[in-house]
């Protein structure tokens, strides 16, 4: 018998995917030349030498074999001390943390060890653009909850409240979020968290961001009172090691859930690369300045792309993390889909349309100002010129 | 200290640029740069060059090690001064290790930079003696890095 048409093969759930929207804003893109981009999600930098060349040395030393399911002890432990040391959170390195491959991995792998069939999963929009993809592919449920603008796009307890049904089995948080830049201060989480535990609930926290924080001290959400037992953190080295491409993230959490996690891991993914654990042994151990110079490079470029914002009189808040800034675009009248199509097709300066972010981002554009300072101010220069144009 | 940063690396920044960058405002940026000049801690404004891309230069750059008896009372610094006030010394520092004075001095052909090492420099009563290395091709000077592609090799989207 011949075969049918190949998409009828194709799973229920799969075929319900839809594609992200930022995929048609890198067909559009890439198709142009000169494009001046600010619609990248990853570090301009380049991985720091000492790095790379751990690395190397590491291949040369012929450490090209499986490394333990869960990574490399010694990177386990200097994970588990630089979590302590920097967020004052305590994992064991034997059983509660597991190398994987990108923060993209851990949130699989987290997902799929909580989330049974018609589970329902909260995910804060404006929001990264995995999270409910991966909830669907769990057979669970993503339920969307939209944060405001007049609040900086900080959930507040009352619409987390609103969203929980008794199939709520987890939340996502995102914190130093993208696409916004918003990160959410000691108090606020505690509000957060408090609604938590009245109903129960899991918290996968995305910290990925945490090292790229501008103006206060950063607090994790494990590290609130009566928070660790319920929460799922997640973080790597794509961000604040400039590693994007390296492929290594981790997952933290209590005992139970890693184990869990580790079954999946262990018949999917075998290990981490090893390379990059070898990279990221020595990120931890000799890498602090390298990451304090990146992010005094970021604290100034925000600084300057919000300045920027405001001259052109588009309204902007002051985000405390990450490398993003989530500007409204209202004011010219524009939906953020054809602010951002015009602005590349007549400026060639890319920016992500706030609305593939979910509901609450319509309006508003992402920028990222993870490009160098003579490219940003060219960018600046021309978006000001477009909306000068179309106020 | 950022700010000192900031001019290491381009001295040419618009006031304007700095301050919103270090969210200081014009004034305060003006006022911490001419005390910085004022006590030289700044003392001056150059460009970074890469001399083998200037048609038509043609120069040569020259590393000296210099062993010397230190002069009683003032130590080095007699000596390093009388070698440091030729205009084609551009460089003069004390080191510790194997020798005392390192001089980096530039000048047109290798004969010109012998000559000055024969006739001006190992000639001074306190050196001892000189050892000179010639610079063949420069890959990174003052924290800058020649020939290197900065291309960006992220694609141009991404979440
Ligand atoms: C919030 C967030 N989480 C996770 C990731 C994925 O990171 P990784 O490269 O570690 O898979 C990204 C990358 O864009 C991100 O922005």
């Amino acid at each position: 018998m011949s075969i049918k048409e190949q998409a009828s093969y194709l799973s229920e759930t799969v075929k319900q995917l839809r594609p992200s929207g930022i995929r048609r804003f890198f067909d559009l893109a890439s198709k142009m030349e000169n494009v001046i981009s600010l619609g990248v999600g990853e570090p301009d930098f380049v991985t720091p030498w000492n790095v790379i060349e751990a690395s190397y040395h590491s291949l040369e030393q012929g450490y090209t074999a499986y490394t333990a399911n869960a990574g490399m002890i010694e990177l386990r432990n200097q994970i588990s001390h630089y979590l302590q040391a920097t967020y004052h959170v305590d994992y064991h390195p034997e059983d509660e943390i597991i190398l994987t491959v990108g923060a993209s991995q851990a949130i699989d792998l987290a997902l799929r060890a909580i989330i049974n069939p018609g589970e329902e999963v909260i995910v804060v929009e404006p929001t990264f653009v995995s999270y409910a993809p991966v909830v669907s592919l769990t057979g669970g449920i993503p339920v969307a909850v939209q944060t405001d603008a007049k609040d900086e796009f900080k959930l507040q307890a009352e619409q987390l409240e609103h969203a929980i049904t008794e199939k709520t089995k987890a939340i996502i948080l995102c914190n130093p979020n993208n696409p916004t830049g918003t990160v959410l201060q000691k108090e606020e989480l505690v509000q957060i968290a408090q609604v938590v535990q009245k109903h129960d609930l899991i918290v996968l926290s995305d910290e990925i961001y945490a090292e790229l924080t501008y103006d206060e001290a950063y607090t994790s959400l494990a590290a609130i009172e009566g928070m660790k037992e319920r929460t799922i953190l997640i973080s790597g080295f794509s961000k604040a090691f400039a590693m994007t491409g390296w492929r290594l993230g981790y997952v933290a959490g209590p005992d139970e859930f890693i184990q869990a996690m580790l079954k999946i891991h262990q018949y999917t993914v075998m290990s981490a690369p090893t390379m990059a654990q070898h990279a990221a042994l020595e990120a931890l151990t000799n890498g602090r300045q390298s990451v304090v110079n990146m992010k005094k490079s970021y604290r100034q470029r925000r600084n300057y792309v919000v300045h920027a914002f405001k001259e052109m009189g588009l309204a902007c808040h002051l985000p405390g993390g990450a490398f993003y800034v989530f500007p409204s675009i209202s004011e010219t009248g524009l939906t953020a889909e054809e602010f951002a199509e015009q602005l590349l097709q007549q400026e060639k300066v890319a920016v992500v349309p706030g609305n593939v972010f979910g509901e609450s981002g319509k309006g508003h554009i992402r920028v990222s100002y993870a490009a160098s300072l003579e490219q940003l101010e060219e960018a600046m220069k021309r978006m000001k010129r477009f909306v000068d144009g179309v106020k | 200290m950022e700010l000192i940063e900031l001019l290491e690396k381009n001295g040419r920044m618009e006031i304007e640029t700095i301050a919103t960058m270090l969210a200081m405002n014009k004034a305060e940026v003006e006022q911490s740069i001419s005390k910085l000049e004022k006590v030289k801690a700044i003392l001056g404004y150059s460009a970074i060059i890469d001399w083998s891309k200037v048609l038509d230069y043609e120069g040569v750059t020259a590393m000296i090690d210099v062993k010397v008896t230190p002069t009683r009372g003032v130590g080095f610094d007699k000596i390093a001064e009388r070698i440091y006030r030729f205009p084609e010394v551009k460089a003069v520092y004390l080191m510790s290790g194997a020798y005392d004075l390192s001089v980096s001095i530039e000048g047109k052909t290798m004969s010109e930079i012998s000559r000055f090492v024969s006739e001006k420099l190992s000639t001074l009563d306190s050196v001892i003696s000189t050892t000179t290395h010639f610079i063949m091709k420069k890959y990174k000077h003052d924290g800058v890095i020649f020939e290197h592609e900065d291309d960006d090799r992220r694609i141009v989207v991404s979440p």
